[in-house]
């Protein structure tokens, strides 16, 4: 299918209402189980990539949570993003061992090469980066995980050079250098 | 024969998925049948990935560090030739670091595939859930459970016996049994393992909790960052749940118990037990004020059990050696033993876990290998952000809880980050702060406004503005946010602070008194000299230098203004001659 990219939405508009149709049914599903809200949102964030107002707007209606509740949910949880990100989302851990292991440097590098800040998007949308407490591999510190759509990978041991080695790579498989 | 990879998530960032497909294709290439397995990590983070050949009387051959270069060589001497490769085999002290550890909530990790229920139940697995069936009362799993002293391996330290007993003495008729397996400490990765590694030993503990308490419905509360960790739960809940040991009339005794996965969403607060339980409602994870307990209102309002993943990972062995065996490993009052995820500065990364009240210098030195390129041991920090620093006077302290709580520090859940003489106290503790601060859920204002102020205070001592002042206003708001905050969070946040403070008293001194940083680290504190020996006075320093800091004319000695410096480092590797020093 051609994808037809809309100016305000991340999605084009054949994929956004199969995304919707995918919502509901979540929603049918859950809206009466005590304790859903946090579920849901993780469904609904799996569905868009992130939390679009339209899609919270139709949680309360679904769930009779209010709007405000949902909003105040959504900012306390690190997890849930009410912006797109780019396709490739750097997870860089600032944990204690990545940390006495060099890990600042590894985002200095990061950010020096994508020219963007922790939780900022390249203009491209091509890399998100987000810096996190722990990824729980700390013997292979300092680690990153990079997350698409489909997969997950975590990168040990980096210096600054490997981290930037590894965008690169990323850049060459898309094509750009 | 089989070969066995370890693939838990340090495995597979090591490159152990493609150690395992090469071994597939090579095996298929030649017409083989040997079936290459997943095993979880064995805590020899160091050394992977790990590759276990058995042969056909179950005699196990373990090579580290093979990468997928090597799988081409370990193939045709091991499995063609029938010689292994006796060079890449686990050296001696790697070998020492699995032999020195006693282990029971660990035993099976890295050691049977987890993703098969057959090999849980051939390792014993699911016996004592038959055992608790069909020889105990509930009363009775609780008694045992009391009398082991087993206590909660999270961090609190509260003995898990009392905690079910009283869970099982409320009339409410619906309970819960919660698994916390919200591992934020950062610097700590043994829940990880364990539900990697070995998912249904803490599924087995877990039922017999329920059993024991008269609850039907039992919630695992992981991260979402551990995607792999949930993906082996799920799988292990499925098997558990067709092999009649989950879900209704268990194994044929009229009882009914299930469990489901519930997703963290990033928030390290909600490792309090009743943000957790808050969060598992669907709500913002904010701790409440106590009482009542969590064994009396906790999730939904009703009585709850809550331990963490290494707690009920103990307790099938506890029902299957029964209280007293159990009571031999460990110290009095601290029995059993501890996993700690040994990380930082140290040789021989990794996880273990050892008797409680082994010693730090049995764990840094003996099995840890000491510390990393020959540096000198200067501190571990135990506990993660809720505990503290112990320095090499307390080398020979029994790691307990009891024995920490008296030094100040606290064994959390067990995260041990070693540091060498090269990592700047000071800087350690803010960021430790960093984190508390960022953590906060803002509902009690000694935790949300002190912890902020402390950030800054200790900002000022790494940016050079401090004086002797700002480490005693860091004391004073230390002592009050601990007697006040709401919850664990805010009452420890100080702890990082406190415990450097008392144990580096010199090194803080050092900042705010003789303006100098002693590890070099606080960037505020250096000072760039250009070498009259060395410059030649080419003036690319001078070029590069963003504020213009350096002055000299060609051909003489430069010389670097200190008061326009703001020692971004670009001179340095301008210089050709290694002319600039920093000091």
């Amino acid at each position: 299918m051609e994808h037809e990219k809309d100016k305000n939405h991340s999605l084009c508009s054949h994929c956004q209402s199969s995304a919707y149709a995918q919502l509901d049914l979540v929603l049918d599903e859950l809206k009466d189980t005590p304790g859903n809200l946090i579920i849901i949102l993780q469904k609904a964030q799996e569905i868009f990539g992130y939390l679009p107002r339209d899609v919270i707007r139709r949680i309360a209606t679904a769930t009779g949570h209010t709007q405000a509740k949902i909003f105040g949910v959504v900012t306390f949880y690190a997890q849930f993003r009410l912006a797109p990100i780019g396709k490739y989302l750097i997870l860089l851990c600032q944990g204690t061992a990545c940390h006495v292991s060099g890990s600042l440097a590894v985002e200095k590098a990061i950010c020096g090469e994508l020219g963007i800040k922790d939780k900022e998007t390249t203009p491209d949308n091509l890399f998100t980066l987000n810096n996190v407490a722990c990824l729980g591999c700390c013997s292979l510190a300092p680690v990153l995980m990079i997350k698409t759509e489909d997969s997950e990978e975590t990168y040990g041991n980096l210096t600054p050079d490997s981290a930037i080695e590894l965008l690169d790579e990323i850049r060459r498989k898309e094509g750009l250098i | 024969m089989k070969i066995l990879v370890g693939q838990g998530s340090c495995g597979i960032a090591s490159g152990a998925k493609k150690t395992a497909a090469l071994f597939s294709e090579k095996i298929k290439a030649h017409h083989l049948d040997i079936p290459v397995g997943v095993t979880g990590c064995l805590g020899l983070c160091y050394l992977e990935p790990i590759v276990d050949i058995y042969d056909d009387e179950e005699n196990m051959t373990r090579y580290t560090l093979v990468k997928p270069e090597m799988v081409a060589e370990i193939f045709e001497s091991h499995i063609l030739n029938n010689t292994p490769l006796y060079s890449k085999v686990i050296s001696p002290s790697g070998q020492a670091f699995l032999e020195k550890q006693t282990r029971i909530a660990l035993k099976n990790c890295g050691i049977i595939n987890p993703e098969e229920i057959t090999d849980y139940i051939r390792s014993g697995g699911y016996s004592a859930l038959r055992k608790a069936l069909a020889e105990f009362t509930p009363a009775e799993i609780c008694n045992l459970i009391s009398d082991s002293g087993l206590r909660g391996r999270g961090g609190g330290g509260f003995p898990t016996g009392r905690k079910w007993q009283q869970v099982r003495t409320q009339t409410e008729s619906v309970k819960y049994v919660v698994c916390n397996a919200d591992e934020g400490d950062p610097g700590a990765f043994m829940d990880r393992s364990i539900m990697e590694g070995d998912p249904h030993k803490m599924l087995e503990g877990m039922i017999i909790a329920g059993i024991a308490t008269g609850a039907k419905e039992g919630y695992i509360y992981v991260r979402a960052e551990y995607p792999l960790a949930v993906h082996r739960l799920r799988i292990a809940l499925s098997q558990a749940k067709e092999s009649g040991f989950l879900g209704k009339n268990i194994l044929g005794s009229g009882l009914d118990f299930d469990i489901q996965i519930n997703l963290g969403a990033g928030a390290f607060v909600c490792g309090e037990g009743s943000a957790l339980t808050a969060s598992i409602e669907g709500q913002r994870g904010m701790p409440r004020v106590k009482p009542p307990r969590t064994v009396e209102k906790g999730l939904f309002e009703k009585p709850t059990v809550l331990n963490n993943v290494e707690t009920f990972a103990n307790v099938p062995e506890i029902v299957n050696i029964g209280a007293e065996k159990f009571k031999e490993i460990g110290t009095p009052n601290n029995s059993g033993t501890k996993a700690f995820a040994l990380t930082g500065n140290i040789s021989n990364t990794g996880l273990i876990e050892v008797p409680m009240g082994t010693t730090l210098r049995t764990i840094i030195f003996d099995i840890g290998g000491g510390v990393k390129n020959g540096k000198a041991f200067k501190a571990v920090q135990i506990g993660g952000p809720s505990g503290g620093c112990l320095t090499s006077t307390h080398l020979d302290l029994p790691l307990d809880f009891d024995s920490l709580e008296r030094v100040g520090a606290m064994i959390g859940s067990g995260g041990l980050v070693v540091m060498d003489e090269d990592t700047c106290m000071v800087s350690i503790a803010r960021f430790f702060m960093n984190f508390t601060q960022e953590e906060s859920c803002g509902k009690c204002v000694p935790c949300r406004e002190g912890t902020h102020i402390m950030l800054e205070l200790l900002d000022d001592i790494v940016e050079a503005r401090a004086t002797e002042m700002t480490i005693a206003s860091l004391l004073d708001l230390g002592d009050t946010i601990g007697a006040t905050a709401l919850c664990g969070l805010g009452k420890t946040a100080p702890n990082p602070v406190i415990s450097t403070i008392t144990q580096f008293k010199d090194e803080y001194l050092a900042h705010v008194v003789d303006g100098v940083c002693p590890t070099g680290q606080c960037q505020a504190y250096r000072k760039y000299i250009v070498s009259e020996e060395k410059c030649v006075g080419c003036g690319l320093c001078r070029k590069v230098c963003p504020v213009h800091a350096i002055i000299g004319s060609t051909k003489k000695t430069h010389t670097i203004d200190t008061k326009k410096c703001i020692r971004c480092h670009s001179c340095v590797p301008s210089c050709k001659f290694d002319a600039i020093e920093v000091i």
